[in-house]
């Protein structure tokens, strides 16, 4: 209670100060102001790492190729802190001119009520409004902005994690009038993601799964229906974890322990329904589990919304590695394009 | 030790089919010997009741040679018996409890069920000596076991929307005291004030996994000078 209150006062006098001007001293002249945080936006750097042993999960971006390019567009290092904004309806006030990027799922968005790309690098000045639409495909935007949001670390993350009240803001998802710092801005090139390497969300590929943990207590039959169906994204899914519906998979084991859960773990309770669980997972859980998809399709599946269907594909360990080792090689050669210097020419 | 595949960067090694004091050593033996490598290949480890789960960065290690480095591991704890028993001398965690009536909301169910009395119930949950053999569910919240079969009770049917902070509880042969208020089908006894998870402390847990926890009863007064809020 205290804290909210504390934030509220910070907030009136950023804005006091923003209309005061430069004569008095700016003690909040470097930030980004939510004015309204949407359906959910969180602070996300690449996640929580080495703290399962207290019961710490993982958190960060639930699409990491967004994330990871938002941050590569405006020259920031690898890890540097975003906002996720889930769904939309997200609108920031920037107190300073820097530069930004939005990655992820398409929204109509603009600048000052003027429309703006997606996938590159944009001029923002001090006073812009930035409005970010709802997602018309795909459902994780990602907003970053040069040199990275300055917010204090947790457990050597800042990623939000609001289930364990860790990271972010006071643990918290972002709330209107939160006023986030930013470092001074330091002018780096205009870039632009080349449109053959922006993902499309509308992709129908199967979902791949590496086979693992209980697999073998899963029947022939069942086996064969999990992956020869389709299954839908039902209005169980958050940030913990997607649960499916579809033709149900049982295991024959009645019960086990809990043991650790690992990132795309796909757990199937006596239902027979599977549940994939993501980013803000439970570190330890006591069902059946299939084994767990790659990473690579866990960032599609937290694109997808209530509704969609998909498939799974089994893929042994052996693939999966060469799968992203594969990848990576391709990733690691795109070549942003300078837009400045087309400009030029 | 068994070792299977838990997804593509992750590896889980299975130590029996039951809990048991013995696998309980070996998992955390294991943990211990593997901790140097967090950071530096392997990115987290989480032990429980008979497994340890790896997650490593596959662009350092593939499946092959992580496999190698766990048999290599496994070979090295083998051959250092007596380095283990040092390893796996941890001091008795001591966590007070106020059993009274305003902080034991199902005292009374649990020893209807047990056909105790509950001056009964507290003598035998206090009489335990308690494994940690995970942490999980929520930041800081320590599974302990294993609750003595007298005193053993299914969890609620409904779990509580708010169990309190602090709550000392029973489901079934486990024990555990919530670090925080969280939603909640154990069976509560009593009131711990001791914080079982403050970020701002270094550690920021008073057990481990592997640490071994009594508990000991405290009067109201007690409680309420160590902090515990009614």
């Amino acid at each position: 209670m205290s804290s909210s209150t504390k934030r509220t006062s910070q907030t009136s006098t950023s804005q006091t100060s923003t209309s005061q001007a430069a004569a008095t001293t700016p003690p909040q002249q470097n930030s980004l102001i939510i004015t309204n945080p949407g359906v959910l936006a969180l602070v996300q750097d690449q996640g929580r790492m080495g703290q399962h042993r207290i019961g710490l999960t993982v958190g960060g971006p639930m699409d990491p190729y967004a994330f990871c390019w938002a941050n590569r567009l405006c020259s920031n290092v690898d890890n540097s802190s975003v906002i996720e904004i889930s769904i939309g309806g997200f609108v920031a006030e920037f107190s300073q001119s820097t530069q930004i990027a939005l990655t992820g799922a398409y929204a109509d968005s603009k600048i000052n009520g003027n429309p703006i790309p997606m996938w590159q690098t944009l001029s923002v000045l001090a006073g812009d409004v930035l409005k970010v639409g709802f997602a018309s495909e795909g459902c994780r935007i990602y907003l970053a902005v040069q040199g990275g949001l300055l917010v204090k670390p947790q457990f050597g993350s800042s990623a939000t994690v609001v289930r364990e009240a860790i990271g972010g803001l006071d643990g918290r998802a972002l709330t209107k009038g939160a006023v986030i710092a930013l470092p001074p801005w330091q002018k780096q090139p205009n870039l632009m993601m080349p449109l053959t390497h922006q993902p499309n969300y509308q992709d129908k590929k199967p979902l791949r799964v590496v086979l693992g943990y209980q697999e073998a207590s899963f029947s022939s039959v069942d086996k064969a229906h999990f992956f020869s169906s389709d299954y839908t994204v039902s209005n169980l899914m958050d940030r913990m974890g997607y649960r499916l519906t579809g033709p149900e998979c049982r295991s024959t084991m009645s019960n086990m322990l809990s043991e650790g859960i690992c990132h795309g773990a796909i757990q199937l309770p006596p239902d027979g329904q599977p549940i994939v669980l993501l980013n803000d997972r439970q570190t330890i859980g006591g069902y059946p589990k299939m084994g767990a998809m790659m990473a690579r399709d866990t960032a599609r599946l937290a694109q997808m919304t209530q509704g969609k269907t998909l498939s799974f594909e089994a893929v042994t360990i052996e693939q999966a590695h060469a799968i992203n080792v594969l990848v990576k090689h391709k990733e690691d050669r795109i070549k942003l394009i300078h837009i400045d210097k087309k400009v030029q020419d | 030790m068994r070792i299977e595949i838990a997804g593509e960067n992750a590896l889980i090694l299975y130590f029996s089919e039951q809990v048991s004091e013995a696998s309980s050593d070996q998992i955390q033996a294991m943990t211990q010997a593997l901790d140097v490598k967090v950071g530096k290949g392997i990115i987290d480890l989480v032990p429980s009741y008979a497994s340890l789960l790896i997650v490593y960065d596959d662009y350092r290690y593939d499946y092959y040679a992580m496999k190698q480095l766990i048999q290599q591991t496994a070979l090295k704890i083998g051959q250092n018996e007596r380095e283990i028993d040092s390893l796996l001398t941890r001091p008795i965690v001591t966590l007070p409890v106020y059993y009274g009536p305003e902080a034991s909301p199902d005292l009374d169910a649990l020893a209807q069920h047990a056909q105790l009395s509950k001056e009964d119930v507290i003598a035998i949950h206090q009489a335990g000596l308690y494994q940690v053999y995970a942490i999980g569910f929520a930041p800081g919240f320590a599974f302990l076991g294993e609750v003595d079969a007298r005193i053993s009770m299914p969890r609620k049917t409904t779990p509580r929307q708010a169990v309190p902070k602090g709550a000392v509880a029973i489901a079934d042969r486990q024990t555990a005291v919530y670090p925080s208020i969280s939603p909640g089908g154990w069976n509560l006894i009593g009131l711990c004030p001791v914080l079982m998870f403050d970020p701002e402390k270094t550690p920021c847990m008073p057990v481990e996994t592997g640490d071994k926890v009594k508990f000991e009863a405290i009067s109201k007064a007690d409680f309420i000078g160590m902090g515990g809020v009614l």
